[in-house]
């Protein structure tokens, strides 16, 4: 069994709000990423997280602006939660050069230091063994700054993976190791691919915390990421998180999910936590249906507004290809 | 005609070898730079100072905080310093020998290489990679490769590879102050024979090769450890009456065009002497640089000596026929002054 917290912190209601608030930039953002997709409007590969809205939206909260996230392919959503500005996100999924990479990474590499999102990488397992790298910066800086490594289900048989944990715990490492558990990697379904029911039990082997929790349910991440950011800025190491969800577009946009079941896909929808949260806020009192649509309302215009600002944007010179392959510029 | 006699001294010198020379480099910048890191498989003083005593005395200095031994995972230790260098530092990452990078390339080559490019240059990735190879040793097939080709190929990354200790010393400060990650390499040989080095040695510019000896029948190019060989075989064709102009590129990417197009120009003929294969090495791409620049101009095709296409081999007869002899480099040396 995977560990279980004793002191399970609680987010007050105007946490919960910005909780919903960020879970609902992330499902309005994507859901705008595919249309554009299908409109011909924009060509990229996109891995959408919608499903997975809860995960990064729950932890972000907890972060300060100068907390860092080193996430994977499949980050948009980490980075949106992390309050990322959306006029550079899509210039840079739309190749332009007012893009935050200057139409150079796309969106398998999106990078915004000033929101603490440091890498972005394509490569399964990679964001581990760099967020150490940042986590050894703080402690040399003697700053309380913390690192979330984001990564999949698959990426925790990789070994990057087993490298950096290892090496947090050695190091006592201020970083919190995410695993949001889709239950696909890729195509090949967890336990097809994975030696343990829970990847929360790896962590034993590398002497550090893990939980599992359930990805969907705002509270139960909120509690378990709340004690592992506290036990990183207190200087005791690293925590792995298992956080259990599911990916609703499948691996990839145009995947057809030929390696599911249609009943455990609407099984999963069933429980889409946007609507469940949504609903939970209304009955608990923290907010009103009027005033979340109104919230809805707000962040649609903010996106509508990024996609305009960014399809009006210039495509980068081409010579860019001669520019930051080093600091100084290769002659032409 | 020995390496001595070939740098008349005009500055005070002393005696070192290269494991000397790259230590005091790190004391240097680790004292005048507290954002320099140095980490690694046994590189601190209680697991004995580096595999070859490199990095000794550093971690007592400096501390364990700044002077880390890592467990025995190369992913890892260089990602580790990236994270670190993107955080502000500049980490002396070593991966012990050459052939282990392949456990860590996707660090090296998918993200210390490429950050910067791909974040559109909001990433800065200023580290160092030390690694050692060479054969001469009968190491075998797994810890003597020269495999600076795969880096030279990648964008991204600097690729060095010293022969003198005053080299190291220089090469290794401008490398740890440069804002881009740099790989030096360090080939056997050339961490053990004592040269003269200049007292307070500074920088060395990267991309810059040293003309080390002048000559006007034919320039030969080469770097590390290979350029002793090349060096013994230099004395021999100069008894023999043909001059030849000795270049030690020193850094592999970017490489000096300037100075090897000159040299070549001037002599009419040139070959290129490397440890590494002769299959798609560093050789290929200098021959055909400077065919499509001096076509026309040149007095014979461009030379190449390197291993032959097979893995290092473990017997001493199969090593030393592995590697290029001073017999070979004076054979094809004359062959292409005898061409025209």
């Amino acid at each position: 069994m995977s560990q279980t917290l004793e002191n399970r912190a609680s987010p007050d209601a105007k946490t919960q709000l910005d909780i919903y608030r960020r879970m609902i930039r992330i499902e309005r953002n994507d859901d705008a990423t595919r249309t554009q997709i299908r409109r011909g409007r924009i060509t990229a590969p996109y891995y959408s997280a919608r499903g997975q809205e809860c995960i990064p939206s729950a932890i972000s909260v907890l972060l300060n602006n100068d907390d860092k996230i080193c996430t994977i392919y499949r980050g948009i959503h980490d980075m949106v939660a992390k309050d990322m500005p959306l006029r550079p996100l899509w210039a840079e999924i739309c190749g332009r050069v007012d893009g935050t990479c200057k139409g150079k990474g796309g969106p398998m590499h999106l990078t915004h230091p000033e929101t603490g999102v440091m890498v972005t990488t394509g490569i399964v397992g990679s964001s581990m063994p760099i967020a150490n790298g940042f986590g050894w910066a703080a402690l040399l800086d003697g700053t309380k700054q913390v690192t979330v490594a984001y990564f999949g289900d698959g990426a925790s048989n990789i070994g990057a993976f087993h490298e950096a944990l290892n090496l947090a715990s050695v190091w006592k490492l201020p970083v919190i190791f995410v695993c949001q558990n889709n239950g696909f990697a890729e195509h090949t379904r967890y336990e097809n691919g994975t030696s343990v029911d829970q990847i929360s039990k790896r962590a034993i082997g590398y002497g550090m915390p893990g939980y599992t929790v359930d990805g969907n349910d705002p509270a139960d991440v909120y509690a378990h990421a709340h004690a592992a950011i506290e036990r990183a800025r207190a200087g005791e190491g690293p925590t792995l998180l298992e956080c259990k969800t599911f990916r609703f577009m499948g691996h990839v946009f145009g995947d057809a999910d030929g390696y599911m079941t249609k009943e455990e896909k609407a099984a999963a929808i069933a429980k889409d936590p946007l609507p469940i949260y949504r609903q939970k806020l209304i009955d608990d009192g923290i907010a009103t249906a009027a005033q979340l649509d109104a919230l809805t309302a707000k962040i649609e215009a903010e996106v509508n507004d990024a996609i305009e600002f960014a399809m009006a944007c210039e495509y980068p010179s081409d010579d860019e290809l001669r520019r930051d392959v080093f600091a100084e510029e290769i002659p032409a | 005609m020995s390496t001595e006699t070939l740098e008349a001294p005009a500055v005070e010198t002393v005696k070192m070898n290269g494991l000397q020379a790259i230590n005091a480099a790190l004391m240097e910048a680790m004292e005048a730079d507290p954002k320099v890191l140095v980490l690694g498989e046994d590189i601190a003083d209680n697991e004995g100072g580096g595999v070859v005593g490199v990095t000794r005395g550093l971690s007592t200095k400096f501390g364990t905080m700044r002077v880390r031994s890592t467990p025995i995972s190369e992913q890892a230790i260089i990602g580790a310093a990236i994270g670190a260098a993107m955080g502000g530092y500049k980490p002396v990452a070593e991966i012990m020998l050459m052939n282990f990078t392949a456990v860590a390339m996707d660090m090296i080559v998918n993200h210390a290489a490429k950050l910067r490019f791909m974040s559109g240059g909001q990433s800065q990735v200023p580290m160092v990679i030390r690694t050692l190879t060479g054969a001469g040793n009968q190491t075998a097939g797994q810890h003597a490769d020269f495999y600076e080709a795969w880096f030279c190929h990648t964008a991204g990354i600097k690729v060095v590879i010293p022969w003198t200790p005053a080299d190291f010393k220089g090469l290794y400060l401008s490398a740890i102050q440069d804002p881009d990650p740099v790989i030096i390499v360090e080939s056997g040989k050339t961490l053990f024979v004592p040269m003269d080095v200049p007292v307070n040695q500074g920088p060395i510019p990267l991309g810059k090769a040293n003309v080390v000896a002048p000559g006007s029948d034919i320039t030969i190019v080469s770097y590390g450890q290979m350029m002793f060989t090349v060096m013994q075989a230099y004395e021999e064709l100069t008894k023999a009456g043909v001059s030849v102009e000795v270049i030690d590129l020193r850094t592999i990417s970017p490489w000096d065009k300037e100075t090897v197009l000159a040299s070549a120009e001037k002599t009419g003929r040139l070959l290129v002497v490397h440890e590494a294969g002769r299959n798609f090495g560093p050789g290929a791409e200098i021959a055909a640089t400077v065919q499509e620049t001096l076509f026309g101009k040149l007095k014979a095709p461009v030379g190449r000596l390197g291993a032959p296409y097979c893995s290092v081999p473990f017997a001493k007869k199969l090593e030393d026929a592995f590697l290029v002899q001073p017999p070979e480099i004076i054979a094809e040396a004359q062959r292409l002054v005898a061409m025209g």
